[in-house]
């Protein structure tokens, strides 16, 4: 059995992130062939294999940043039982020999206290400085990497059990010193490659006996660095009009039964609203632009996101040529991308190109609510639950079906009077629904 | 003392001299070949690395189509940049064991390339702590103000490296509005742009001596004497 390190890339890089498995467990691997990637930085390297045999193993996915010298995978000689070659030329360093272990970091503080290795085997890097700037005896941290290796997650729990103690650094910045040490363990924990961060003196909430640390996935991660840059880009200004979708909701119930019999698929609010969305879009093209800096770029092609609600995420494919389109067509496609968006099997090309979107919150039974903009794009439509109200018709009171319809609109480029102007025609299209249906 | 070949590819685009990398790369790291330094300028290109966020794309590649610029996936480290004209690019193809086995030391290495390059030409360009690539106008210590003038991004298989670093000498910036450079919201600036009116020839040849100099080796190509 061998074991696939992160390899050592240089004197200051204390960790890298596994971009890409080139083999899947399971797979044969020749010794020397390229097994995964790695990036450092501004560094993307291929990893060859240390040896040849099986992949039996893979512990480390792609997109997590673990420390140099951390067990990525394992490979079993199938069958063979030469000894392991040492190391693949590009990660001879990887295996530093132990007197190594002494070795302080030029940049770092000296140790308040010197950190005793010897009864504890083997440490990475980032163990070490772990241990460094936390003060940490590890001879008292139980291991769980191979051969009973501490490994940075040990590290983490055994901080997260202890109160770790105030290191001197820490206190000579710090006049209160009581509260300090969550923070000291939460900036750790983010990541270990980030260089001391500020301490704030005032107590904030950090990984204690009633918190629990999860490092967010990289959908998350991307979906919060698009949001926050949204929100930074776009001038935000969130307009709802009431439609009453009780013409609508009787050609769906018309047609509900026939239409699931014909097609095997049940037929929906979302296409009525995205079929009346490209009309407004062909009235309006401004909502269907992007800014470049100075300049409007209007996009001739009208391809409306949307938006789908994952496990743990969301993801916005995209319908092309929505404007060619009828209720049929639209409900096809919406289907057709939800349903591959949540068995993971979009193509690239079918979650890019979107020139507006299109958010239904109401199926989770919201009334309305106010989207973030899918950048580049200058508009979303958030759709309502339909529901039936008590509504004044010449002052009498009947029951109608009726949602509200929210445009968020970039208020850069988007004026109220035209954002306005556009929910009303989205409006008047449902509310004077004549196209046919089957 | 070892030997670099210099080797400039004039206007190609990038898919060729990609194909040209990786021919050279792949001799060398079967130990045949020779460490080189290309030169090229790209037609306008906008490429995506490894570490790409689909969102520092700024606009569909639909539209960089219609303003004729090409959109390229790679498998260079960093974010989103963009290429063309104006813009003297280098791909140093060399085999880093003969040099340092360090990744950190490669990068930090080029970036001394181009500051000492830029200091010839009067100007005063840095590095920004955790900022990979070369900036001027660092003046504050959070880095406000500061602009980049020269991105890097790296390849490595078996400590032999492809792609490189590119150097706006007369960059029209405007084509950068499509990308977040890099995925960091810092201005992009040129040597023009910063008042230094330069050839890219003279520029090539700065960059070349430097090059040597740094890594240790004898340039040789045509122009360079």
């Amino acid at each position: 059995m061998t074991d696939v390190v992160m390899p050592q890339m240089g004197e200051s890089i204390v960790e890298g992130t596994l971009t890409k498995w080139l083999k899947k467990a399971g797979d044969t691997v020749e010794r020397d062939e390229p097994l995964f990637e790695i990036s450092t930085d501004k560094v993307d390297t291929e990893i060859p294999a240390p040896a040849s045999g099986v992949l039996t193993e893979v512990l480390v996915q792609e997109g997590e940043t673990v420390g140099v010298n951390a067990i990525v995978a394992r490979i079993s000689e199938a069958g063979s039982v030469a000894a392991a070659p040492v190391a693949p030329p590009v990660v001879v360093a990887a295996a530093p020999p132990a007197p190594v272990v002494a070795a302080p970091a030029p940049v770092a503080p000296a140790p308040v206290e010197e950190v005793s290795a010897g009864p504890v085997g083997p440490l990475s890097p980032l163990v070490r400085k772990m241990a460094r700037e936390n003060n940490i005896d590890l001879s008292k941290v139980t291991g769980t990497g191979a051969g009973g290796r501490i490994v940075r997650e040990d590290v983490d729990a055994y901080m997260r059990t202890q109160a770790v103690p105030v290191a001197a650094v820490v206190a000579a910045v710090v006049a209160t010193p009581a509260p300090v040490a969550a923070p000291v363990a939460a900036a750790l924990l983010t990541t270990a490659a980030t260089p001391k961060a500020p301490v704030a003196p005032v107590a904030q909430p950090g990984p204690t006996a009633k918190t629990r640390v999860e490092p967010m996935s990289n959908m998350r991660q991307k979906i919060a660095e698009h949001m926050v840059m949204s929100k930074r880009t776009s001038a935000h200004v969130t307009t709802v009009h009431r439609v009453d979708m009780t013409r609508v909701a009787k050609m769906r119930a018309k047609h509900k039964e026939d239409f699931a019999a014909r097609y095997g698929m049940s037929l929906t609010f979302l296409p009525f609203v995205a079929r009346a969305t490209v009309e407004a879009l062909r009235t309006f093209p401004l909502l269907n632009a992007s800014i470049d800096g100075t300049n409007i770029i209007f996009h001739n092609d009208i391809n409306v996101g949307i938006a789908v609600a994952l496990d743990g995420g969301l993801i916005v494919p995209v319908i092309r040529n929505a404007d060619e389109k009828n209720v049929l067509g639209l409900q096809r496609s919406i289907v057709d991308l939800a349903s591959r968006a949540r068995a993971k099997q979009l193509k690239p090309d079918e979650i890019q190109g979107g020139t507006f979107s299109i958010t239904n919150f109401g199926s989770f039974g919201s009334v309305f609510a106010t989207p973030v903009i899918n950048q580049p794009q200058v508009a979303i439509l958030g759709v309502g639950t339909v529901e039936k109200v008590p509504v004044v018709i010449d002052d009498a009171i009947a029951i109608r079906s009726q949602c509200f319809l929210a445009l968020t609109f970039d208020h850069r480029l988007i004026d109220g009077a035209l954002g306005d102007q556009f929910t009303a025609k989205v409006k008047s299209v449902l509310e004077n629904w004549s196209e046919e249906i089957l | 003392m070892r030997k670099c070949q210099i080797r400039d590819l004039g206007r190609m685009s990038y898919g060729e001299a990609l194909g040209i990398q990786q021919q050279l790369a792949s001799e060398r790291k079967q130990g045949r070949g020779a460490d080189h330094l290309l030169f090229v300028e790209h037609p306008h290109v906008v490429t995506m690395g490894r570490n790409s966020h689909a969102e520092n794309l700024l606009a569909p590649a639909g539209v960089l189509q219609q303003q004729g610029i090409e959109l390229y996936e790679t498998d260079r480290g960093g974010d989103v940049t963009y290429h063309g004209p104006g813009q003297v690019v280098a791909y140093p193809i060399m085999d880093l064991r003969e040099w340092k086995r360090d990744v950190g030391a490669f990068l930090r290495a080029i970036e001394q390339v181009v500051i000492d390059t830029l200091e010839e030409f009067g100007i005063a360009a840095q590095r920004i702590p955790k900022l990979t690539g070369v900036w001027v106008g660092v003046d504050h210590a959070d880095a406000a103000g500061a602009a980049k003038v020269a991105a890097i991004g790296v390849h490595l298989s078996r400590w032999v490296s492809t792609h490189g670093w590119a150097l706006n000498v007369a960059t029209d910036l405007r084509y950068f509005q499509y990308i977040v450079p890099c995925g960091l919201t810092k201005p992009v600036t040129s040597m023009e742009a910063l008042g230094v009116h330069a050839g890219a020839l003279e520029v090539k040849q700065a960059l070349s001596r430097h090059f040597g100099r740094i890594f240790d080796f004898e340039m040789q190509g045509e122009w360079l004497q």
